[in-house]
């Protein structure tokens, strides 16, 4: 089978075998060496390619467990965070921490470690995963939490499917009153603005700033700030705890390669700045969160070369002069895409050698994958790197082995709990062989 | 769905017999939705606890599991009586696809084969039949196949046995008919299962489990007799039951 990221780059043909049940992983592990284990392919390079095979963990996706009192949920690892919400919403509870897109399973989440628009406060999805079961190498179980085997849990969360198949996880929940967010738009009209901005939105539940990397001179880093948050009945009676109707396009093709050009994302970014109206206003929490996925496939706008995303993460000493300079060579490119997001980073878990936040910011974008794209990345690497940053795995499928070492300081950690883990280097990937994980 | 209907539905229930395959947990997913209490049967009940709680937790509704192997045919009747209610909805979803080459060579496994989609699912729902036409209501429906529109070389012993299957099916819903029991064919063309796993299906012809479950949901509300999932399958297979047995033997599909 054609397998690939979310960003189609890179492809690669691969048998693929599916974890309906444990005897079913554990089949796929003797008949697979060099195996994955993915989850709905939503990382976007090379992270849930396999270098021999891939198991995909979607048809176990049952909720196992649901406590009400605590506010705890049990569910298999294949489980989508879009059929989880539909369950846990109209109950009055909420996820901790959730990326821009519910198409994402809890196991790749883990996996990740990934981060919402609220990690100022709420830290990672693993901060709030309270334990798992993994499926290991060797076709045994082990159950692990940050008390029980806490080296493996900490090196799984983050640890990018090479420690084990995450089988289930329990994960703490949030009551929520209503399903509605609070949102409120700012303006920020250059770069020092946006980042003041999201100092002063700490005390928010969720902040994010989109950016505009096409605007020049006066206008550099003009950014629309959004805050969020959970609605209480008082403020939104109307919305109670429905669950947003599915409303969705999709892509039928792929776009040809001029359909974005520099003209293109130019408007689309100046039209963008101007609806962001200033104000508040209460939305679903689809609007708030997963805005993309109101347009299935979206992924194929960058036709089929493929694209990639460039996310960074620069420690908050760098400041604004470190955002200011990768910033500056992005503009200069006249690459950017449509979408730049920026992000303030509260403390990393110092325990989770791959987990990427740390305290700072954090920069996202896409661009082509093609020839110019990957010099300019080449460039952004190193001023990532001159300011003690580093790039999220989820997101990548080009940097090299180097840039890993200079960014995860505890990469030497990762490595002996996973020869510990795996000594026979089943579980590989695209990515563990690139990055000489 | 409006709250009247789900109402309307939280009474009735639907029981999936070979609930561990693909499509029947689908089905049961789809039947819970509506709100209908689920019964799931199974030759490993223990296997299917599972997703027994992850419907109650989803749906909030009312799952029961028995197990059953079908083969042993004699125990159909008590199964079927052991059940607080005789359900409103069963839905045969087992079957075995098995190894052609070695349903060839081995006569126990062909044997199998039949047995597996065509004797055993057919006595059992004859048994069920029997019962609903007494209670005068209840619908019937069987997984058939387009295996069994015309026997190939590559999987004639699965083929006859769905042959079979699906004239059974017609014949108890023609004896039904009057008696207010529906019966319901479902013939669902290739579908992404554990049984086709590892093969090159072409994506336009294949259907997702959740994809039938809908069809079936929806063509059984509107009391269809038999239906194909992917449309296109009518007119592939209205051809290839249309060319002549002269041509067609020596055909290789
Ligand atoms: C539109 C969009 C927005 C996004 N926004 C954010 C965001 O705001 N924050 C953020 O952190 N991320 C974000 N992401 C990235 C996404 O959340 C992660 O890549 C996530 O891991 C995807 O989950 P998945 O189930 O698709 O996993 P896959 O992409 O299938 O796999 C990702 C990794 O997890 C591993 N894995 C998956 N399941 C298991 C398992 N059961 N056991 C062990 N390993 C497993 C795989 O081996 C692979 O290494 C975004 C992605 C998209 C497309
Ligand atoms: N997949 C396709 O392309 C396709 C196409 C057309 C029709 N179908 C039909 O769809 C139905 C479901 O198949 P599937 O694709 O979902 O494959 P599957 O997972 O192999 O389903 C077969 C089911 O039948 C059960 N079963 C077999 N023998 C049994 C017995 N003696 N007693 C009780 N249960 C028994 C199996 O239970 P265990 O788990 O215990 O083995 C399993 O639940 C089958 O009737 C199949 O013929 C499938």
């Amino acid at each position: 089978m054609k397998i690939a990221g979310w960003g189609r780059f890179p492809v690669a043909e691969l048998p693929c075998r599916a974890l309906r049940d444990l005897e079913a992983g554990r089949a796929a592990l003797q008949a697979l060496p060099g195996l994955i284990a993915r989850g709905n392919g939503r990382s976007y390079g090379d992270a849930a390619i396999g270098a021999g095979g891939v198991l995909s963990t979607l048809p176990a996706d049952r909720i196992l467990a649901f406590d009400a009192d605590n506010g705890s949920v049990t569910c298999e690892a294949g489980l989508l965070l879009a059929d989880l919400l539909d369950v846990l919403v109209p109950r009055g509870w909420f996820v901790p921490v959730t990326p821009g897109t519910k198409f994402v399973t809890l196991g790749g989440m883990m996996a990740a470690d990934v981060h919402g628009k609220n990690h100022h406060g709420a830290g990672s999805f693993g901060d709030h995963v309270l334990q798992m079961t993994l499926l290991m190498a060797d076709g045994s179980l082990r159950r692990c939490s940050p008390a029980e085997e806490g080296a493996l849990f900490a090196a799984t969360r983050g640890g990018m499917g090479l420690t084990g198949v995450i089988l289930d996880l329990t994960l703490r929940l949030i009551p929520i009153e209503t399903s509605a967010i609070r949102q409120e738009t700012r303006r920020a009209p250059d770069l020092g603005a946006a980042l003041a901005a999201l100092e002063e939105t700490r005390g928010a539940t969720y902040a994010v700033a989109w950016i505009d990397c096409q605007a020049r001179g006066r206008n550099f880093g003009r950014s629309l700030i959004y805050v969020g948050e959970h609605a209480t009945r008082a403020e939104a009676p109307h919305a109670a705890l429905a669950v947003p109707q599915r409303r969705s396009r999709r892509i039928p093709l792929d776009f040809p390669a001029v359909a974005l050009n520099r003209w293109s994302i130019a408007a689309f970014n100046e039209l963008y700045w101007r609806s962001g109206r200033p104000g508040t206003t209460l939305v679903d929490y689809d609007s708030y969160f997963y805005p993309l996925d109101a347009v299935l496939e979206w992924n194929r706008i960058y036709g089929r070369r493929g694209f990639v995303q460039y996310q960074c993460v620069l420690p908050y000493a760098a400041g604004e002069g470190g955002m200011a300079a990768l910033l500056r060579r992005i503009v200069q490119s006249r690459r950017g895409s449509f979408l730049a997001v920026l992000k303030l980073f509260g403390p990393g878990a110092a325990k989770a050698p791959l987990s990427f936040p740390m305290e700072g910011w954090t920069l996202a974008l896409d661009f082509p994958a093609d020839a110019d794209s990957f010099n300019l990345l080449l460039a952004l690497d190193a001023i990532v790197t001159d300011h003690g940053g580093r790039l999220y795995l989820a997101k990548d499928a080009r940097m090299g082995a180097g840039m890993l070492r200079a960014g995860y300081p505890q990469l030497d950690a990762f490595r002996a709990t996973r020869a510990a883990a795996d000594p026979g280097r089943k579980f590989r990937s695209l990515l563990s062989q690139r990055l000489d994980l | 769905m409006s709250d009247t209907k789900r109402a309307a539905m939280a009474t009735q229930t639907a029981m999936i017999v070979g609930a561990t395959s693909d499509i029947g947990r689908a089905l049961a997913r789809a039947y819970a939705a509506e709100g209908q209490s689920i019964v799931l049967c199974a030759r490993r009940p223990e296997t299917v606890e599972r997703d027994a709680e992850d419907l109650r937790l989803r749906h909030g509704t009312t799952v029961s599991v028995v197990g059953l192997d079908l083969l042993d045919t004699p125990a159909h009747a008590r199964v079927l009586d052991a059940l607080p209610v005789l359900p409103d909805t069963v839905v045969m979803v087992a079957g075995l696809l098995g190894e052609q080459p070695r349903a060839a060579a081995e006569i126990v496994h062909a044997a199998e084969i039949m047995r597996s989609n065509y004797e055993a699912p057919a006595l059992f729902l004859g048994e069920v039949a029997n019962r609903m036409e007494r209670r005068g209501s209840g619908t019937i429906i069987g997984i058939s196949s387009v295996a069994g529109d015309r026997g190939r070389a590559t999987n004639y012993v699965y083929g006859s046995a769905k042959a079979g299957f699906t004239a059974f099916l017609s014949g108890l819903r023609n004896r039904l008919a009057r008696q207010g029991v529906h019966v319901l064919t479902v013939k669902p063309g290739f579908v992404a299962t554990r049984m086709t796993e590892g093969m090159d299906l072409p994506k336009a012809l294949t259907a997702q489990p959740e994809e039938v479950a809908a069809a079936v949901v929806k063509a059984a509300a509107r009391q269809r007799d038999a239906i194909y999932v992917r449309r296109v399958w009518w007119p592939i297979m209205t051809v290839i039951r249309l060319i002549p047995e002269q041509i067609f033997k020596r055909m290789k599909l």
